[in-house]
């Protein structure tokens, strides 16, 4: 399977629909492609110029509360007060170390690196549990279809616990993994896994049967339908549904982590949350974001290689 | 069974159906008959048009022929043999658009192929065959949607040609296309149909589609389809659609087609209408 770039698409995309452009010289071609490329970086500068502007904006609002002293600071510090002491701030990341025998609150990293730690655990809390869960409910989903006993034993269960609230799952992880990286992934994998799931089975029976029909009409066995009609065509669906869940999964991840685990962004939170100190809140606030964010980012970079032969509506939408 | 005495049919025949008929969802409270007692024999090599008013059943008869959906009565033969699961001999082209958006046009059109596990030169070099004949050579390295709906069209023909089909089957293929394109279409299709010696089951809703492409038109009736009449069109080809005969087995066909519409109206009506 090619994978092809979004920009190099669009550019023969372009071509293709203008006859005219394919019989003049190359020259003018080649310059068609840069002028497409160079537009593609505009667009780019552009993405990220309005979404400062958009920050900024919301920054702003706070700024200008705080100034006007409706903000009371010393419950909603404004973006500049808790983003000016990070070195200050830092230091409470270092729950890291604080819980083994003998470290004290000056001990061990630095500010900046416990905040690194930190966030790099939570991170890959989310990235671990994010990929079994949707490894494990695509593979489950695409069974329950393709078993009809299967089906039969397996989703009700899974009707049933799916509107469960992670939450209630969270004494269960401390349970069955006690403390550290174990509970903190398996609630996320338990508070995505039932949707997903479900998400799944909805995807397969959208998909279009004349599909199907076909690879039927050719000979293809149940197996191969499976693998190469019905996985490609639910692709772009289960993308979407695992870009919602990504940010269903940093929820969950804080809710474990404010108990179960030793270090991690959760805990921070609740650190911040017993010593009242609303400063540590929303610099742990804004660190989320901006992780969430960045993970989204690349998600749809994924989302756009794998689904390369999917249009790209957005151009249309501006249009309306 | 009634069919224990095997009722006799030309063998060489490339379609035989004998008192086929369908109920969707049978023994349901929401059960209806689409199709009774469907009784058709149709030769190699010929063009049957099968003609109806919207939801009369035709449809379904052609997917029961293909072998994707099993008859709830009678029998369907294919070259002697009973249909009893697709096969490629048999291949179906729809009416949107039913390629494989994330293959090429190649890899859609040796689709049949990879299923049995050929190599990617052979694939290839039958892709390129099939799409010589359809005239979209070209358009080999393409993604269906950098195609217009025309040439999609196209492609799936030459997707089911790759097969070696027999018998295609058609299903209203040329619909969504706007006049000038379907009537394009239309003369490609009858190359495409000498060339390849194959039989072809055509379904629409239009007379003039009708009378400019079949051997023999199948009149069905409105709900359930049973087979109303079936007119052999004895024009030479290549057709003149603008001759006297043409006009006259269009006015032919409308006036068997208007008792069966208005039916369905009636029927629908009654259907809207609470007792």
């Amino acid at each position: 399977m090619a994978v092809v770039t979004r920009d190099g698409d669009t550019a023969t995309a372009a071509g293709a629909s203008r006859p005219a452009a394919a019989s003049r010289p190359m020259a003018s071609r080649l310059f068609a492609s840069r002028l497409f490329s160079s537009m593609a970086g505009l667009d780019l500068l552009a993405r990220i110029w309005w979404t400062c502007l958009s920050i900024s904006l919301f920054a702003g609002l706070w700024e200008f509360c705080w100034a006007m002293g409706w903000a009371d600071p010393k419950l909603l510090p404004p973006p500049h007060i808790f983003l000016g002491n990070i070195a200050e701030q830092g230091k409470f990341f270092n729950t890291a170390t604080r819980w083994q025998v003998g470290s004290s609150m000056t001990e061990g990293p630095s500010a900046f690196e416990s905040v690194l730690i930190t966030a790099g655990a939570t991170t890959a809390r989310v990235f671990v549990g994010l990929v079994l869960a949707s490894v494990l409910a695509i593979g489950v989903g695409v069974l329950v279809r393709y078993h009809r006993v299967f089906d039969r034993l397996v989703l009700p269960t899974i009707t049933l616990l799916s509107p469960v609230s992670p939450i209630a799952w969270l004494p269960v992880a401390i349970f069955l993994f006690g403390i550290g990286n174990a509970p903190a992934i398996f609630m996320v994998v338990v508070a995505l896994f039932f949707h997903m799931v479900l998400a799944t089975i909805n995807q397969i029976d959208g998909v279009n049967g004349n599909l199907i029909n076909v690879a039927r009409t050719m000979g293809a066995s149940k197996p191969q339908i499976y693998a190469r009609v019905i996985v490609p065509a639910i692709l772009p669906g289960m993308l979407a549904v695992l870009r919602l869940n990504l940010f269903g999964a940093w929820m969950v991840v804080l809710v474990a982590e404010s108990t179960g685990v030793g270090y991690g962004i959760g805990q921070v939170i609740m650190l911040a949350r017993n010593t009242f100190n609303p400063s540590l809140v929303f610099f742990t606030i804004a660190i989320i974001g901006v992780l969430g964010f960045v993970f989204d980012w690349l998600l749809r970079i994924a989302q756009r290689r794998i689904l390369y032969w999917l249009p790209d509506t957005t151009e249309r939408l501006r249009g309306l | 069974m009634a069919f224990e005495m095997t009722p006799r049919f030309s063998s060489k025949d490339a379609v035989v159906c004998r008192g086929v008929g369908k109920t969707w969802a049978a023994g349901t409270k929401r059960a209806h008959e689409a199709l009774r007692d469907i009784d058709l024999d149709i030769k190699p090599g010929e063009f049957v048009v099968f003609l109806g008013p919207s939801g009369c059943g035709k449809s379904t008869l052609l997917y029961l022929i293909a072998g994707l959906e099993d008859a709830t009565e009678g029998r369907i033969w294919s070259f002697s043999e009973e249909v009893e699961t697709p096969s490629p001999e048999r291949s179906l082209i729809f009416q949107e658009t039913s390629l494989f958006p994330w293959l090429t046009v190649w890899q859609n059109v040796s689709f049949g192929l990879s299923i049995r596990g050929a190599s990617q030169e052979e694939r290839r070099s039958v892709a390129a065959e099939a799409l010589q004949r359809v005239g979209l050579i070209a358009a080999m390295d393409k993604r269906p949607d950098e195609l217009s709906g025309g040439m999609r069209q196209r492609v799936a023909v030459a997707r089911a040609l790759a097969m070696r089909p027999k018998v295609l089957l058609m299903d209203e293929p040329f619909a969504a296309l706007d006049v000038q394109t379907r009537a394009r279409m239309q003369e490609f299709l009858l190359d495409v149909w000498r060339d390849s010696g194959a039989s072809v089951l055509f379904v629409t809703h239009h007379i003039d589609e009708a009378v400019a492409l079949a051997d023999r038109v199948v009149v069905f009736t409105s709900r359930p389809g049973r087979i109303k009449t079936i007119v052999p069109v004895d024009l030479p080809r290549p057709r003149n659609l603008f001759s006297r005969e043409a006009e006259a087995m269009r006015i032919q066909l409308t006036e068997l087609l208007r008792d069966e519409v208005d039916r369905a109206f009636a029927e629908q009506e009654a259907f809207a209408v609470p007792a």
